[in-house]
């Protein structure tokens, strides 16, 4: 379950308090919004209580249409079940007998202007927003080419050097050192800068500078899905590095699977131009074309025909 | 692994100056170290990660240290904090110079 502040919800989706009570926060577990047109009419399997219940035309016409004795006792029914808010869309009226159980169960009461597919279709994307699993890691994330590039390695590997190269050369700083990152779909993740240090970064030597100063607006971008990740190591002579590319290792962020090529560093290596070559080989891969298989196949066809 | 809480008695909180302390202190060790409040977790290697937290007079925080000298980490970083951020413990003395 994840707590929000009610006034959160209420600015970001402009929403009117009709009646708050003592709620400062809204106890939410799914982005889901339900609207309870069956539960007035007497129907409470399978309510979906947990989610916020939104009334709209249709709902408030019903209740209208009602017997006022029936009408009663099935909102008392409904205003027992603990659900987070109540919000009333298209400005409409608030009858005293929703006013007055709001207040006997403390449920907050809310209202928009809007109509309610669209305050339902903000509503969710809102929720989903705030309810995305969210996580903190070390790395810079970087937009090559359009493609997410997010760069870790142990400190002092050099990876804000690198950034500040690809920036050099053209390219987009999203975050330095560290990254939020969001999971908005099953297979989404979208990394931010925490909002102190957006598009600060730090060089050893020279301290802390202002990329968005220093380079202008083109060098900087607020947030960017993660594509791929780069992984910068120190060079291991005892290791094998890869050679062909055929074989993609991946690794997991949230439970996302990001492909991930691991770079050795060694002085002199010009990190910035390998970062672009990956990115660049990614979206030809992504476009059906694998420079490694192409070649591999190339040859065997070669090998073929000289059999024959 | 080893953890450790702490509060900042600092009265600017970690601020640009003492948070560079506690990550030069953090950078002359191998183990690994992150610093956490309030669940989010950063590098205690950086120094924008640190500032991204943001940590004010009497936060508290979670310093944990992981690898071949983590004990040595946990006992620089506490010397460091403890001084209210005058000490600076050089891993070869250990801060006992002061």
């Amino acid at each position: 379950m994840t707590t929000i502040p009610i006034d959160n919800i209420i600015n970001e989706l402009d929403l009117e308090v009709i009646y708050c009570g003592d709620n400062q926060n809204i106890d939410i577990v799914t982005s889901d919004v339900n609207r309870p047109g069956l539960q007035f009419a007497g129907f409470f399997d399978y309510f979906a209580s947990e989610r916020i219940q939104v009334l709209g035309k249709v709902e408030m016409t019903y209740l209208e249409t009602m017997d006022p004795e029936v009408r009663q006792q099935q909102l008392e029914k409904f205003f027992q079940y603990d659900f987070p808010c109540l919000v009333i869309t298209r400005n409409m009226e608030i009858p005293e007998y929703i006013l007055e159980l709001s207040k006997k169960y403390n449920r907050p009461l809310l209202r928009s202007s809007i109509s309610t597919s669209n305050l339902t279709q903000k509503l969710i994307n809102y929720l989903s927003s705030a309810l995305a699993p969210k996580i903190t890691r070390h790395g810079v994330l970087v937009d090559v080419y359009g493609v997410g590039v997010f760069i870790m390695g142990e400190s002092g590997i050099g990876k804000s050097e690198t950034a500040l190269e690809l920036i050099k050369r053209g390219h987009r700083l999203v975050a330095d050192d560290a990254v939020e990152i969001k999971k908005v779909t099953d297979n989404r993740l979208i990394g931010e800068a925490p909002e102190l240090i957006r598009h600060f970064m730090e060089i050893r030597g020279i301290g802390i500078i202002d990329i968005r100063a220093m380079y202008g607006v083109g060098a900087v971008i607020n947030n960017k899905p993660l594509d791929i990740v780069i992984y910068l190591e120190f060079w291991d002579d005892n290791k094998e590095y890869d050679r062909l590319g055929l074989t993609e290792e991946y690794t997991e962020i949230l439970g996302v699977k990001l492909p991930k090529i691991v770079v050795p560093v060694r002085p002199g290596r010009n990190l910035a131009i390998i970062i672009e070559v990956a990115a660049r080989n990614w979206r030809l891969k992504r476009m059906g074309y694998n420079a490694a298989q192409e070649l591999d196949n190339r040859l065997n066809a070669l090998i073929q025909m000289n059999r024959e | 692994m080893l953890s450790k809480n702490f509060k900042i008695m600092h009265e600017d909180g970690l601020s640009a100056r003492p948070a560079a302390l506690f990550v030069q202190v953090a950078s002359k060790f191998n183990s690994r170290i992150w610093v956490e409040v309030n669940s989010k977790k950063v590098n205690a290697k950086s120094i924008m990660g640190i500032i991204s937290l943001s940590i004010g007079q009497d936060d508290e925080i979670t310093v944990t240290a992981e690898g071949n000298d983590q004990e040595e980490a946990i006992e620089a970083l506490t010397k460091l904090i403890d001084s209210n951020f005058s000490c600076i413990p050089n891993r070869e003395q250990n801060g006992k110079h002061c």
